[in-house]
């Protein structure tokens, strides 16, 4: 038995940085693309949740994880539309959506998944790329989901869509500009609802994660914030896909520290380590804002940061 | 119509006119939005295969038809009524803080603490004490949301939840840690309350004061905002901050204090429910009385007063819940889903507003 004493504190941190970041990366990259468009959606906490319910149940019925995995992201996609609608009658204020959608998310969410709670469903596989070790903490921290490599991937196709594609340089003038989309005949709220349909499924399958990999069951406590604290991540990632990679990471890794400590011993203080995203978040956002200008690289039809 | 807008009676009918109108809309659009929820939560419940009828008969007995269950809801709308308050007085600023959760907790924490460093005093004294203490704990806690909008430019929405968070987390340390009940073995617990420290039931009822406290705070939050040059700046400063700093109005001094006083009240709310239900600080304060409070506040278009017919028909649905439960088998989240409903239904129904063909043609008759 290979005892590397405190060499697994940083092993478990990177293990679990890379298993807890991945729903991170999923909901930043999908909201990075509504907010790119101008809008903020809030309410992917309850997407999330949905998505995880609505992923659980689509494994357990069809017996195919990912089945669940696409079940999830089409019940986003619902949500990202029905936010996407509400938000484009006048004078309805997208933050106030956001919050109605993820009281309603979380409630369909726990309504229709309490026969979900016992039984198990086929969960999602990974890819044992610690096999040329003999340590079982490298090994445990390189067991890694298909889904973390199909997100890099993503970050990397979204940051190219933004820079060179036509795609991306619509998106980005409706986020920018109303007057400006409107002079060039694009439309503007189609455009927009496309983009929070797609941050909706991305949630939905940032959901599924949660159900199907890590932690891997379904129940109501399953998400704690990570749908919303992927709202802040995009700010702090200023709307670059690439960025979102790292800060998901980042967060990862601060929501691991609680069980690694613990996994060595360290037991004082659990609930404290637990607070560490959020204090992360906080702290991100505090250093990152300024009361004088808008936020650099900020969309300007942005509501939250205008 | 230039010889009506000159004559000054004329001038004068018309805004009344007009302001009535405004008024009946005020209310009017509310209640449609309600009865569409409503309607829409019967239609769901008919798609699950369950009764609507029966569900909404089980709700009116559980929440409003019976003297004891109308004594149930006064007692759970205590609590949402100040914490609908956390949401309405910094929204009269224009901002949106739904991070109520985290003041509830915290400020039932403080209150449960200071009841130990003060036993020994008269009860009322305590009592006032025990309020004070969760009423800055709860204050600080929003109102450093309020500070980080002001003096860093953070958004108040995210950073108010964020601090709900870790407030949730503070609370859990602190009572499983330092300020553990070593006698509190299953459920870790502050040590129970002096017993004169609770708050009692009003005399001939067994619903507690709490009720009281919440309205009479409605009233004071409404008299704030309409009668004093303060609130008055308030509104002006959530119409346009702009025009408000360029009229000299001190909009961080206003954030400050608005989002302070809205702490205060989740706070007091969270001290009312330990020294009135729980007798001690423990995890069952956790209960989502905070993200309540948000729908109210929405749901009374932020409006102090609107807040407390609010609170008793959400307290009522959320009173009615266990019923619901057991004799219809529903799941427990099935109020959830209806506070849901009822929330994206009237967010809807603010699009309605100055658009209903009835007030239309009556502002534009006069104004013809």
């Amino acid at each position: 038995m290979n005892d590397i004493g405190l060499w697994g504190v940083p092993l478990a941190i990177l293990g679990g940085a890379i298993r807890v970041s991945t729903p991170f990366l999923f909901v930043s990259l999908g909201e990075c693309v509504t907010e790119k468009s101008g809008r903020i959606n809030l309410g992917l906490e309850g997407t999330l949740v949905f998505g995880a319910m609505a992923g659980y149940g689509g494994s357990y019925l069809s017996g195919s994880p990912w089945i669940g995995v696409l079940v999830a992201g089409l019940a986003g996609v619902l949500f990202g539309l029905l936010h996407g609608f509400l938000c484009s009658l006048p004078r309805v204020n997208d933050i106030a959506v956001g919050i109605a959608l993820m009281i309603l998310g979380s409630g369909l969410a726990f309504f229709f998944g309490k026969p979900l709670v016992q039984p198990a469903a086929p969960l999602l596989p990974s890819v044992p790329f610690g096999f040329w070790s003999d340590v079982p903490q490298v090994r445990a921290a390189l067991e890694i989901n298909p889904l973390f490599l199909i997100g890099i991937a993503m970050a990397v196709a979204l940051f190219w869509m933004f820079r060179t594609t036509r795609i991306g340089l619509i998106l980005r003038m409706v986020g920018d500009s109303d007057d400006a989309a409107r002079a060039m005949g694009y439309p503007i709220l189609a455009v927009r609802i496309a983009a929070t349909a797609f941050g909706g499924f991305m949630a939905g399958v940032a959901g599924a994660y949660l159900s199907l990999y890590y932690p891997g069951s379904w129940n109501e406590g399953i998400s704690s914030g990570q749908g919303l604290m992927a709202v802040a991540l995009v700010i702090f990632a200023r709307w670059n896909p690439l960025a979102c990679l790292g800060a998901a990471l980042l967060f990862g890794g601060a929501g691991a520290l609680g069980p690694a400590l613990q996994s060595v011993g360290v037991n004082q203080g659990y609930y404290l380590f637990y607070a560490a995203p959020y204090v992360l978040t906080l702290a991100i956002l505090i250093i990152t804002s300024s009361p004088k200008r808008s936020l650099q690289g900020a969309p300007r039809e942005l509501s939250i940061t205008k | 119509m230039s010889a009506v807008a000159a004559s000054p009676p004329r001038l004068a009918e018309r805004l009344t006119g007009e302001t009535a109108a405004r008024r009946i809309e005020a209310v009017l659009i509310p209640v449609i939005a309600l009865a569409a929820g409503l309607a829409v939560f019967g239609a769901f419940i008919a798609a699950i295969g369950k009764s609507p009828v029966e569900l909404y008969s089980l709700v009116w007995r559980g929440g409003f038809g019976t003297w004891f269950s109308l004594q149930n809801t006064l007692q759970r709308a205590a609590p949402l009524i100040l914490t609908a308050l956390c949401v309405a007085l910094p929204a009269q600023l224009g901002l949106v803080v739904i991070g109520g959760e985290g003041a509830f907790v915290l400020g039932g924490l403080a209150a449960a603490v200071a009841a130990g460093t003060l036993s020994g005093l008269p009860a009322f004294a305590g009592i006032i004490g025990m309020a004070i203490a969760g009423m800055i704990a709860g204050g600080a806690w929003i109102c450093a949301a309020g500070a980080l909008r002001h003096y860093r430019g953070v958004n108040e929405t995210i950073s108010s939840l964020l601090l709900a968070y870790i407030a949730i987390a503070l609370f859990n340390h602190l009572v499983e840690g330092p300020f553990r009940d070593p006698g509190s073995l299953n459920k870790p617990s502050t040590p129970p309350l002096d017993p004169d420290f609770a708050i009692g039931a009003i005399p001939g009822l067994s619903v507690h004061w709490g009720i009281v406290i919440g309205i009479l705070a409605c009233i004071a939050a409404s008299v704030v905002i309409q009668r004093t040059t303060f609130g008055f700046a308030a509104r002006i400063a959530g119409g346009n901050a702009r025009a408000a700093a360029v009229q000299g109005l001190g909009v961080g001094r206003l954030i400050l204090a608005f989002t302070a006083a809205g702490g205060a009240a989740a706070g007091l709310a969270g001290m009312i429910e330990v020294a009135a239900i729980h007798g001690s600080a423990n995890a069952s304060l956790i209960a989502g009385y905070g993200y309540t409070g948000i729908l109210i506040a929405f749901l009374a278009r932020q409006n102090p007063l609107a807040i407390v017919p609010m609170a008793l028909l959400i307290g009522g649905l959320a009173a009615a819940g266990g019923l619901v439960q057991r004799r219809m088998g529903l799941p427990d989240a099935t109020v959830l889903v209806l506070q849901g409903i009822l929330f994206v239904s009237i967010l809807i129904s603010e699009t309605l507003f100055g658009r209903l063909v009835v007030f239309g043609r009556a502002a534009r008759g006069r104004a013809a």
